[in-house]
């Protein structure tokens, strides 16, 4: 809605309207609490857990290092996100610059990207465990974790990119058509820059994803706590990680300080999206 | 030569989004190809309605997960969606652009936070709490419910929120100018005109509730039964699958793939629900 800000600074008279505006702030106030004591509590009961043997490079029960589950989902989010962007970014193209909307493709790949970004994270360990260990016979490993994970964040990079080429006015495809350019070449050189804030937005949203992630993890990279040699060995993030330590219950601090490094990396995650998501408003204020 | 380039680029794009389709084709056919037979082999009606799950003598009967997923659903709806939709008509209609901001970097970092960490919070802050206070072991419906209600937040706020800023304005001026003061402006005619769009938030975050694994398993307790109260622990369907895939074989292997079948029906009626709301949304 516009500016109607005169407007709610006026006090309401009614008693209804009274009781309505006490409670949508009062609704507020308890949200944003919650946010804040989730957080602070998180971090004032973990920051003192951290001790210099957890950043050790070998994990043992006696260090409970978080190092190698650290590098871990380093490798994960870089092999499974690259993974997605090729083929989410590839989709999005194809479904913008090649197809006319409304077409019988299109509509059946929306409703595929649909279920597929519907669909819960153990349904996708489940099929990773199924398909890729299992059928393929890759075992618990990197790969399946990061294919499965590559599934998963598929539609989120895909629905980014879509909007943001369609947020790229029809005068620069237009323009580049005219000096003579092919499709391909007016999609890479000319669409694809206008867009890359919102694909980035996009990548940034599956980062986040892939950090938090954990069930769809567990039985598909399974929970060897040692940074892979190859991209058949068994690794652990740093989500699985903390579940697993919580669900033994043997080292509750290690738990809070891995709460903690996992906040601090979404924190990090937010951050940046927040500054890619200031730089689409100022780019589209600017035209 | 540039013709040739063109081909090749058009066929690999669409390469690309094939991929999505063929991944729900092998998704479906994995699920499915391994949940049905089994579910047929232990009897559709025994593996829906029975309510003794146990492995060891060959009974698999998931009733009492289903309920359980339910439960936490509900309790989380419950929770969730009052609070939700009010923070929305707040940051919609009520805050300054400054609070608006600050309260929005809030819901995304709601958003943000893995459901690991949510589980845990609610393992060390409100399953003690739940314990001293009502009494029980305090992994309970209740607990799942609370810690689900926040989870569901941040989409009920977001999906709510752009649908009351999609009402046009004529429909705030009409109604301040034939004197409603803005709350009953707001309650009488910008809440039902965005309406749909709230119900599709709602149904997006019951998906997101019921398909909710690693939170729930920290603090809904597991135990395989019909909970007579909120206090009482549950097993849901997620953790079900989670808790026993690890060392399952065979019929029982069959069974927890069985159990995300169930699963995934679930979230294919409320997707399709979902969608089918969002396009009368388009075309109203």
């Amino acid at each position: 809605m516009a500016d109607n800000e005169a407007l709610t600074k006026v006090k309401p008279t009614r008693t209804s309207s009274k009781i309505f505006r006490t409670l949508v702030y009062a609704a507020t106030v308890l949200t944003v609490v919650a946010v804040c004591f989730i957080i602070g509590y998180i971090l004032i009961m973990g920051v003192p857990q951290i001790k210099p043997e957890m950043f050790e490079l070998e994990y043992n029960s006696d260090n409970v290092s978080f190092m190698p589950a650290l590098f871990n989902t380093i490798i994960v989010i870089l092999l499974s996100v690259s993974c997605s962007s090729i083929f989410g970014i590839g989709a999005a193209i194809f479904l913008n610059e090649y197809t006319n909307r409304g077409n019988w493709f299109v509509r059946l790949v929306a409703l595929a990207t649909e279920t597929l970004s519907g669909i819960p994270s153990i349904v996708y360990g489940l099929f990773g465990l199924l398909f890729f260990v299992y059928y393929l016979q890759w075992g618990l490993s990197l790969l399946a974790g990061v294919c499965t994970m590559a599934i998963m964040t598929f539609p989120i990079i895909m629905r980014a990119t879509q909007e943001a080429l369609q947020a790229v006015p029809d005068l620069y495809r237009e323009g580049s058509f005219g000096l003579g350019a092919g499709r391909f070449r007016t999609v890479m050189r000319i669409v694809l820059p206008a867009a890359i804030p919102g694909i980035l937005g996009g990548i940034i949203l599956a980062i986040g994803r892939t950090v938090g992630e954990s069930a769809a993890l567990i039985y598909t990279a399974g929970s060897i706590a040692e940074v892979p040699s190859t991209i058949f060995d068994s690794t652990r993030t740093l989500a699985v990680h903390m579940y697993l330590l919580a669900s033994e219950g043997l080292h509750i601090d290690a738990t809070y300080a891995t709460a903690v490094i996992l906040l601090i990396f979404v924190l990090i995650v937010n951050a940046a999206s927040t500054f890619v998501a200031n730089k689409i408003t100022k780019s589209k204020s600017g035209e | 030569m540039t013709q040739v380039k063109e081909l090749i680029a058009k066929i690999l794009f669409m390469i690309a989004a094939a991929i999505s389709v063929a991944a729900v084709i092998v998704i479906c056919v994995f699920i499915f190809g391994n949940g049905v037979p089994a579910i047929a082999q232990i009897g559709f009606f025994e593996f829906l309605s029975g309510d003794v799950w146990r492995p060891s003598n060959d009974l698999y009967g998931i009733f009492p997960m289903i309920v359980g997923s339910l439960y936490v659903m509900a309790g989380a709806l419950i929770i969730g969606v009052p609070l939700g939709i009010l923070c929305a008509i707040f940051l919609s209609c009520f805050g300054g652009k400054k609070v608006v901001r600050i309260a929005k970097s809030g819901v995304q970092l709601l958003a943000g936070i893995p459901s690991v960490v949510y589980g845990f919070f609610g393992l060390v802050v409100l399953v003690p709490f739940i314990r001293e206070t009502l009494g029980g072991t305090g992994q309970s419906v209740l607990c799942a419910s609370l810690v689900l209600g926040i989870m569901i937040l941040p989409t009920i706020i977001t999906l709510s929120e752009s649908a009351l800023n999609a009402v046009p304005d004529p429909y705030y001026e009409g109604a301040v100018a034939l004197g409603a003061d803005h709350e009953r402006t707001v309650v009488k005619v910008v809440v039902p005109a965005a309406a749909s769009g709230i119900l599709a938030s709602i149904i997006l975050a019951l998906g997101r509730a019921i398909g909710e694994t690693m939170a729930v398993i920290m603090i809904a307790g597991n135990q395989v039964q019909i909970p007579t109260a909120i206090t009482e622990g549950v097993r849901t369907m997620t953790a079900n699958i989670v808790l026993e895939m690890g060392y399952a074989v065979d019929l029982h292997r069959g069974a927890l793939v069985g159990t995300a079948c169930v699963l995934f029906v679930f979230i294919l009626i409320i997707n399709f629900s979902f969608s089918a709301l969002k396009r009368r949304n388009k075309n109203g």
